[in-house]
């Protein structure tokens, strides 16, 4: 019972977060919304056993990855807000009927189709949190069987970071080194 | 402690995915875009963890730590993306990006 | 009348025979390629490698005539030509009595009328060009001639067909010779097509194009298969030696310089139908007799029709591409009453007196500045007496009086028919005789007898001494040229015999009424000419002689309109269709389908790339509405179970 009520205030939490993220003017306040609703996402998976997912997602979403977004924010310029007029015909109106569509879709599968896809067998992963525990199960896992996946992360984040430095290198700094000389348009911009 | 049937979640997830997938479609700032993505990929994180009750493994909580490392390596790239085209164009509005056009 | 030249076990050892083909082509090629750098030279060089052809010809007839008369055919395989499953198909020479004979014609006159050349185009801006395009035609002719298959034939008869072509239009800026040219050329192509069809018609039924397997196999034909075959090949032969119905572009061939017409309208190429079909004659007997009965008729109607026309005529040269016509159609009528040797007889003869009144016509041109209207000409024997009297020997051959050449061979024809039975054809050719003894003494007295008189601002010489060395010789055998076959010696019968078989000849008196009979038809036309062209009071007498034929003169003197009947009946609708097909079909049609789907994808292309807006918002919009139709599918696909 509690747990149908905690559940109702993550569904309505989470739901409200998004949908005022649509309505916010000001880029930090979409952030800020995005920010609770990870918060009360997290919620949900402590309530379906995920303990170690919920905290990374706190620790990692709603810590780091949020505050990467709110400082970009602020570099680019907190006050600037949108142009509410929508330039594109029809963009809106897609837009919503499409997703409403898209969400209709996905709730009617959710709601009638779950045992597609297999048994219940909610019980197991109790059992398995209680031994040999959630953190410890997850890590057998992932050292495991995904440790190839998990290795292949490290090269992609090797990678983004590379990725990141090229792109956010100021152009001077290319003439600095000699490498190339700058197009007229890259000279403009410096 | 988990009474509430799975589907609710998952019902839970699809409306914020198409939340997401609206603003995305809507919001004009590459940022809010951004984060609209972010939500769209948290959608599906709630997804993979209650997959992972309904199949009684953790293999589906792993696969968020993967979404998780892919939104960060994502959002780093995008987001200095952005920051070349704010320094050149001096707007972070995704509709000034329209040169590659008929 | 089976031939026997299947039998080829025995034959003689030919000598150097790939050389009769090969020296003239070699000249043609040298002068193709190398003929501005030799200049002056390359008549001698064309002169010298047709010469030196006539030798190897000559050395192999010399050796057929030592071997023994049952062995006196035999082929020499040179390569492998077309070789596919059991189709096989070689380049063979057959060297037998047949093809010797016209190997011995064609190097002969050819090698005349090569060295005439030199003295006729002598100037000629294009001078190396002629001689190359002479050589060519005496190479693909032996071809012709020696060619064991029919394919290989078939080789030899376009490319003849082809240097006709060129050598018609050699003065291609002349838009009447360009137009000659294209015009022979096109007719011929009608009946090349017809021969063509008839090739696999005989392949169809025999499996085989040797000349000896055909003729072999011809007995066991059907006869309407064989009459089939032999209509065909004879309708090939109509086009190439300018029989009814596809004689018309002779008479235009004459644009062509006057040694062209020597060679190729008059000696060679034109008798090429002729050789075929005696060489072929056992497909044409195996169709029980209507393939011969249409030989006849039409060489018979042919060597009327062109006599008629050749009466009118007042252009020298048209007068004897007519003659060549009529005598062509003495030919045919020879083969049609199965007289093959005597056609080929005739042929001989015919190359000799024919080529030397072309070669005459000619001298008398290059004296005149070109030109040919014998009504600005007369009296030219005083002045130009090698070519008067040469031209006067021409003259009696033709005519058929005795004992020149012409006699000989003509009078064997006649008789040939009226022993077969053929009075009809008999009477028809007695009939042209008068005609021809008419038509050339016409040409011949207006021209050389009289009071002299050249066109305007001419001065009439005798020919050069190129062109004398071949006059004089071609005249020598227009005179004694009948000795190659005098009846009782039957020598030039007898030698083609294994090849053709017997001509039937009149027996005792017989022989000698029909004889008297031609001979006193002949002299009759060239008194009849003598009397209206000549004579005092010539003028009135031919007024008072045209006068009740006046329809049929104005007939022939419009060719009886028959160019203008293939204009309107075949050239018109032709050119109507190809229209069409130009205009409707493949402007419209064809092209209208290949624009059509151009401009369709074009346009669409116009209006789908506003899709391409540039707004990432868009391109968005438009991946989701893809997965959302995706989705769709699959959750209706669920639903529906």
């Amino acid at each position: 019972m509690i747990a149908l009520i905690i559940f109702g205030a993550v569904f309505v939490f989470a739901l409200g977060c998004s949908i005022a993220m649509l309505f916010a003017k000001n880029a930090v306040h979409t952030a800020l919304f995005l920010v609770g609703s990870q918060v009360a996402l997290a919620v949900a998976f402590l309530l379906q056993g995920a303990h170690f997912v919920a905290a990374v997602q706190i620790i990692i979403y709603a810590g780091a990855i949020m505050v990467l977004f709110l400082f970009v924010v602020m570099l680019l310029g907190v006050d600037r807000s949108e142009v509410l007029v929508e330039p594109l015909p029809a963009q809106r109106q897609l837009a919503l009927a499409l997703g409403a569509l898209l969400a209709a879709g996905i709730t009617y599968i959710a709601l009638t189709s779950v045992d597609l896809i297999g048994a219940d067998r909610t019980q197991d992963l109790a059992a398995i949190n209680r031994n040999p525990g959630n953190v410890l199960a997850v890590a057998r896992t992932l050292f495991s069987r995904y440790l190839l996946g998990f290795e292949a992360t490290s090269v992609l984040l090797v990678a983004a970071i590379v990725g990141v430095m090229v792109l956010a290198r100021r152009v001077d700094s290319v003439t600095a080194l000699g490498a190339e000389a700058p197009s007229s348009e890259e000279r403009e911009v410096a | 402690m988990t009474e509430v049937a799975p589907g609710y979640y998952l019902a839970l997830a699809g409306l914020m995915f198409s939340i997401g997938v609206i603003g995305a479609l809507v919001r004009r700032n590459a940022i809010v875009i951004f984060m609209f993505i972010e939500l769209m990929l948290n959608a599906v994180n709630l997804m993979f963890v209650t997959f992972s009750r309904i199949r009684g493994s953790v293999d589906g909580q792993i696969l968020v730590f993967f979404v998780l490392v892919v939104a960060a390596a994502e959002a780093v790239v995008g987001l200095a993306i952005i920051l070349v085209i704010v320094r050149r164009r001096s707007s972070a509005n995704v509709d000034d990006v329209s040169l590659l056009r008929w | 009348m089976m031939g026997v030249q299947g039998e080829v076990a025995a034959g003689f050892e030919p000598v150097l025979a790939p050389l009769i083909i090969g020296l003239p082509l070699a000249g043609a090629v040298v002068l193709l390629i190398f003929g501005k750098r030799i200049g002056r030279l390359s008549g001698v060089l064309a002169c010298g490698t047709i010469g030196l052809a006539a030798v190897a010809g000559l050395l192999n007839f010399i050796a057929l005539l030592g071997a023994p008369e049952e062995s006196r055919s035999t082929t020499q395989h040179l390569f492998d030509f077309i070789s596919v499953g059991r189709f096989q198909t070689g380049v063979d020479l057959l060297l037998d009595p047949l093809s010797l004979v016209m190997v011995m014609v064609v190097t002969g006159v050819g090698t005349l009328i090569h060295v005439y050349s030199i003295g006729y185009m002598h100037g000629d801006p294009r001078y190396p060009r002629f001689f190359a395009y002479l050589n060519l035609f005496a190479s693909f002719m032996l071809l012709l001639v020696l060619a064991d298959n029919l394919l290989l034939l078939y080789v030899g008869w376009e490319g003849v067909g082809l240097c006709s072509y060129l050598l018609i239009g050699f003065w291609f800026d002349r838009p009447s010779a360009a137009a000659a040219a294209k015009k022979a050329f096109l007719v011929n192509r009608i009946g090349d097509f017809a021969f063509l069809i008839g090739m696999f018609v005989l392949f169809g039924a025999i499996g085989s194009l040797t000349i000896g397997q055909i003729n072999e196999a011809a007995g066991a034909l059907s006869a309407g298969v064989a009459t089939t075959a032999a209509l065909l090949l004879f309708a090939g032969a109509t086009g190439k030696s300018a029989q009814i119905p596809l004689y018309v572009w002779l008479p235009d061939a004459m644009e062509g310089p006057t040694p062209v017409s020597a060679l190729i309208h008059a000696a060679t190429m034109v008798t090429a139908g002729v050789y075929m079909v005696a060489r072929f004659s056992p497909v044409f007997e195996a169709s029980g007799g209507t393939a011969l009965t249409v030989v006849g008729v039409i060489g018979a109607a042919t060597a009327l029709w062109a006599a008629l026309m050749a009466c009118t005529e007042y252009d020298i040269k048209r007068v004897l591409a007519y003659s060549t016509i009529s005598q062509l159609g003495y030919m045919f009528l020879a083969l049609g009453v199965g007289a093959y040797s005597i056609a080929v007889f005739h042929l001989v003869t015919h190359a000799f007196f024919k080529g030397l009144l072309f070669l005459g016509a000619g001298a008398v041109m290059h004296a005149l500045d070109g030109n040919t209207d014998m009504r600005h000409m007369g009296g030219l024997r005083r002045p130009m007496p090698i070519v008067g009297y040469t031209f006067m020997a021409g003259w009696l051959a033709i005519t058929g009086v005795i004992p020149f050449a012409g006699f000989w061979s003509k009078d064997a024809i006649l008789a040939a028919a009226w022993v077969e039975g053929n009075y009809v054809l008999w009477g028809v050719g007695v009939f042209t005789t008068l005609l021809t003894a008419f038509y050339m003494s016409r040409l011949y007295l207006r021209v050389f007898e009289g009071p002299l008189r050249t066109p305007e601002g001419t001065h009439a010489h005798d020919a050069p001494l190129t062109m004398a060395i071949a006059l004089v010789p071609l005249g020598v055998l227009s005179v004694a040229g009948g000795v190659i076959n005098l009846p009782g010696l039957l020598t030039l019968e007898h030698f083609l015999e294994p090849v053709v078989g017997e001509s039937l000849a009149p027996e005792g008196a017989l022989a000698f009424i029909l004889s008297g009979i031609a001979l006193v038809v002949a002299v009759a036309g060239i008194m009849l000419a003598r009397s209206i062209y000549m004579a005092s009071g010539a003028e009135a007498r031919r007024a008072r002689f045209v006068r009740p034929m006046a329809p049929l003169v104005n007939g022939a003197r419009h060719k009886f309109y028959v160019d203008e009947i293939y204009g309107r009946l075949i050239v018109l609708p032709g050119k109507r269709f190809a229209l069409f097909c130009a205009d409707v079909l493949d402007r419209r049609g064809i092209d209208g389908i290949v624009n059509g789907t151009a401009t369709l994808i074009g346009r669409t292309s116009q209006g789908l790339r506003h899709i391409q807006t540039g707004y990432v918002r868009n391109y968005a919009a438009t991946f989701l509405l893809g997965v959302v139709a995706v989705f769709s599918f699959l959750i209706l696909r669920v639903v529906a179970g």
